[in-house]
């Protein structure tokens, strides 16, 4: 159990430095989501279901579409 | 040089949280109101959920706050948007054949399980926000899969007024039946059952159609008109 939570964790920290990282930002956006969707299995796993259906309904779905149809109508490469 | 200041401030801020943390137990129970509400909240509220309960019940009112300001947003983003010449409409190419199947399957089980989840809120984990985020991430998928389908403006902010019109007529109810607004006026039958915890249910579904309506038609002016 601790070590899947502690590669939750690794996964999450991962994901979060891609999204400042990568220069394309659609990738940015995927990462920001597998932040989100780590984040709500964690929240699962500390036990709040509650939480964790909003964290997955909300940040990893609807943000990142609102951020891809964003970078759609402006450049996808960050200079 | 930028860089060095920035470190450094970061390890100021790091220090300070760590410094302001550092007398709270962890792990311990802070305060005497959690205690009370899931010693108590069955019996006063009859919803077997306590974050059910806590949210339409006990902070009902922070509740009214919130869907009203998911409201502005929706309304605000909409009045922003809605900028696009009337009858001008953009050249859109069909999704891939995967996509159309996906969605034309997948989205009744979505909408389904949505409708479940915010029904079933004051039993199981999961209400009304929840619910509408599950049920606008199947009319995403609808945009997205089924281009040629056309999703009613006029339904949703029709189930988006209806929502909030429920719910604050409910609250008054509850002024003018006994005390205060959000009263839970209605019997609370008997707890574990769909029928039961009075008004919350009601309000849930109301929050549920609200919430849905509302994150659907901002991702629908996002996608048409942005």
């Amino acid at each position: 159990m601790i070590v899947f939570v502690s590669f939750l964790v690794f996964l999450m920290l991962v994901g979060a430095v891609a999204t400042s990282v990568f220069r394309d930002l659609i990738s940015a956006v995927i990462a920001a989501a597998l932040v989100s969707l780590t984040a709500s299995i964690l929240f699962y796993l500390l036990q709040a279901p509650d939480v964790a259906m909003a964290e997955a309904a909300i940040g990893a779905a609807l943000t990142a579409a609102i951020f891809i149809i964003a970078i759609r109508r402006t450049k996808r490469y960050e200079e | 040089m930028r860089k060095a200041i920035a470190i450094l401030l970061l390890i100021i801020v790091a220090l300070g949280i760590r410094l302001s943390l550092r007398k709270i137990p962890f792990g311990t129970p802070k305060t005497e109101v959690g205690r009370y509400y899931i010693d108590e909240g069955i019996e006063e509220t009859g919803a077997v959920n306590i974050v059910t309960a806590v949210v339409v019940n006990y902070r009902g009112f922070d509740t009214l706050g919130e869907v009203t300001v998911l409201f502005i947003a929706a309304i605000g983003l909409g009045a922003v948007l809605t900028t696009s010449v009337k009858g001008e409409t953009r050249k859109t190419q069909p999704a891939s054949l995967v996509l159309y199947t996906g969605c034309r399957l997948l989205f009744p089980l979505i909408f389904v399980f949505g409708t479940y989840v915010f029904i079933h809120g004051h039993l199981t984990p999961g209400g009304g926000f929840q619910g509408g985020a599950i049920i606008a991430s199947g009319f995403l998928l609808i945009y997205l899969g089924c281009r040629e389908r056309k999703i009613s403006r006029v339904g949703s902010n029709l189930a988006d007024s209806l929502g909030g019109l429920v719910f604050v007529i409910i609250g008054l109810f509850g002024l003018v039946l006994g005390s205060y607004f959000l009263l839970n006026f209605l019997p609370k039958g008997t707890a574990n059952t769909l029928v039961s915890a009075g008004i919350i249910p009601i309000i849930y579904v109301a929050i549920g159609f609200k919430v849905g309506s509302e994150l659907t038609s901002i991702i629908g002016s996002l996608i048409e008109e942005g």
